[in-house]
């Protein structure tokens, strides 16, 4: 591994540059490897300014000829465009009630639930929106808690860093979902903003981790120093010398958080915890349910909202291996 | 080594705390209050009615005295495994969740186990050959971005409601006497088999695309690199690739316990099956606070005790953690 840092006693820092990503996945394994390997080409030559300039071209060139960066983006775009527009194309409100139990059939293109008859394509129209804020807003609360931590612990060192390792480490230790569910069990309002954020909050230790290590690497370099015997402020070099360095890393951290944080809000939607004030894919799974959809062979009300947000997911995904290797020149020629 | 275990146990015993804490806390945070929902499942006409039951269900409770007793009195409950009645099924709470832990760990330890063998074992053959490449990664992806409640739902509707191959409620066959006879045993496996390649099929995808894309990373670096200009075979090269793209993989392991245990309370929700996860939805459509608790305390522990279990097997693979056990210096 490149990313190898720290006292090398703790096996935490063998493997902190290579943490896998919160779903479990080792998604992110390769980018994290690949993102050391990039960072120790680029760094001495690029400086601080790793992200900009000529090398964006370059990024553009590659990103444009990347297959699965273009097709996870335009899938995902499909998604954002029903996402941002889809309550306008919709057929009928959400809310409507016709006949139900219907088949899908070019009136109601995935049917109709029942004992309601509310349109199901409509629904999942109106429930990607639900989905995608959710997932933004996880990603972006988990992504903040997590670079901070990650940056002050790995720049400042010594007690600070041990005593958030400690508090990353015993956050690894409780189950996301579960303390998801025991905080909201007692909500009885809830809404997609409390949604967001909470997952957000709960969902950040593993950025923290990762983003650590890398800055781990960063801060023993030439530039940090010199930046350092320059006397500027930590915020300052960090945001200024050391963020800059590791701008690729970061936006891939992201992409995963946002897969991951849609992934944490449906499976707690489906357990009828999701937003009172709203409708979100997993909502629709859990009515479904909740109605032994299942027991009365009405696949169309479960299969559509969780194929839509596995293609949400898995274009995510793609985009980001694609990007990967964007960002990373030893894997383009592979 | 010590050092190493000494940093381990420090978190554990902080987690535990810290899981504890919140348990506690939270239903004394959040703005719904537990005794008010209680009292309003009685019906109620009179003020001295009203006053009578709240004093009651206050004292039952335990919430009557001050907020520092109630904290103690918590960890005291905690210590002795004693969580108070569960409203839903009238029985202590520890009684009610002992029954569900054996289907719960029936689904988990097997699926967790053997889908990160295979996972690894078939990612890192994903890794030399291009046919099985391309299918592994696309349906490891997939598997990946299914959601655990959508992939359940879809095999819960084709294999049993569709084909009717398998059963999708319960445990077991309600009309079997529990024993250890064959008839039974069959029936535990029937409906245990779906929840459980669930929980499979989507750790199996996460861990065949990490190993591979670890086992190519690891082809390339300087040591592969040498070992292959000194003439050393294929074989070997990716024998030590392997071994070094466990490691991560490991710590891996212990990071995703979370995700899995998330996964699964899903799961066993969509098959009925009768484990934790089924005792967690029963517990929050019922409103039954104190099996919540518990049954959050017994998942901490739970997990506590894997990831410690991770660790130790670290260790024992590792070679550099073993060494500085030998050398007096860590």
């Amino acid at each position: 591994m490149s990313v190898n840092t720290g006292p090398p006693s703790t096996p935490e820092d063998f493997a902190g540059g290579t943490s896998p990503g919160p779903t479990g996945s080792p998604v992110l394994a390769r980018s994290v490897g690949a993102g050391g390997a990039e960072l120790a080409a680029m760094a001495p030559s690029a400086g601080a300014d790793g992200f900009g300039g000529g090398r964006r071209w370059e990024f553009l060139h590659f990103a444009l000829r990347n297959p699965k960066l273009m097709i996870g983006l335009c899938v995902e775009l499909i998604f954002v465009a029903v996402a941002l527009f889809g309550p306008l194309l919709a057929p009928y409100s959400p809310t409507y009630h016709g006949t139900p139990g219907l088949h899908p059939s070019a009136q109601h293109l995935f049917g109709t639930t029942y004992p309601f008859g509310t349109d199901v394509f409509s629904q999942v129209l109106y429930g990607v929106r639900d989905s995608y804020v959710v997932g933004v807003l996880g990603a972006l609360f988990a992504g903040a808690v997590g670079l901070v931590v990650g940056f002050a612990a790995g720049y400042r060192g010594g007690v600070l860093d041990e005593i958030l390792q400690l508090f990353t480490n015993v956050m690894i230790c409780i189950p996301q979902l579960v303390l998801l569910i025991v905080i909201s069990a007692y909500l009885t309002t809830r809404g997609v903003l409390f949604e967001g954020i909470f997952i957000g909050v709960t969902g950040w230790p593993w950025v923290a981790r990762a983003v650590r290590a890398q800055t781990f690497t960063l801060r023993e370099r030439d530039f940090v120093d010199l930046a350092r015997l320059s006397g500027r402020r930590a915020v300052s070099i960090v945001v200024k010398d050391i963020a800059p360095n590791m701008a690729s890393y970061i936006f891939l951290v992201f992409v995963l958080l946002f897969a991951s944080s849609m992934l944490v809000a449906v499976n707690f939607d489906f357990l009828g915890l999701g937003p009172t004030n709203g409708l979100s894919l997993g909502d629709i799974m859990n009515q479904s349910t909740l109605w032994s959809a299942l027991d009365l062979h009405m696949w169309w009300w479960f299969i559509p909202p969780g194929a839509a947000l596995t293609l949400m997911v898995l274009a995510l995904y793609i985009a980001n291996v694609g990007l990967d290797e964007v960002f990373n020149p030893k894997l383009r020629q592979t | 080594m010590r050092r190493y275990f000494t940093r381990k146990i420090i978190t554990y015993v902080v987690a535990f705390f810290l899981a504890t804490t919140i348990d506690w806390a939270i239903p004394r945070i959040m703005p719904g209050n537990p005794v008010q929902l209680y009292l309003s499942k009685f019906s109620i006409t009179t003020e001295a009615q009203y006053a009578a039951l709240q004093k009651l269900i206050s004292a039952s409770f335990g919430v009557n005295v001050p907020v520092w007793k109630q904290y103690l009195d918590f960890w005291d409950g905690v210590l002795h495994w004693n969580f108070g009645l569960s409203f839903y099924a009238t029985e202590p709470v520890t009684h009610v969740v002992f029954q569900a832990i054996p289907y719960t760990l029936a689904l988990l330890i097997p699926a967790i186990t053997l889908s990160y063998i295979l996972g690894n074992r078939i990612g890192a053959m994903a890794a030399r050959r291009k046919w099985l490449d391309n299918t592994v990664l696309p349906v490891g992806y997939l598997f990946q971005a299914a959601p655990y409640a959508w992939l359940a739902l879809a095999m819960a509707y084709y294999f049993a409601a569709r084909l009717h191959w398998f059963p999708v409620d319960q445990g077991y066959n309600p009309g079997l006497l529990p024993g250890w006879n064959w008839t039974f045993i069959g029936s535990l496996l029937e409906h245990w088999f779906l929840p459980f390649l669930t929980v499979f099929l989507v750790s199996f995808g996460g861990w065949a695309i990490g190993m591979r894309n670890l086992v190519i990373y690891e082809l390339e670096t300087d040591y592969a690199r040498y070992l292959r200009s000194l003439g050393a075979s294929q074989r070997l090269v990716r024998k030590y690739a392997y071994r070094n793209a466990v490691l991560p993989q490991l710590s891996g392991l212990a990071l995703s316990l979370g995700v899995v245990v998330g996964g699964n309370i899903v799961t066993e929700v969509v098959f009925q099956y009768p484990g934790l996860g089924h005792l967690i939805f029963l517990a929050i459509s019922d409103e039954d606070y104190f099996l919540l608790q518990g049954i959050f305390m017994f998942i901490i522990v739970g997990v506590l005790l894997a990831n410690f279990i991770i660790d130790i097997v670290y260790v024992l693979v590792d070679p550099r953690t073993r060494l500085s056990m030998q050398g007096a210096a860590a």
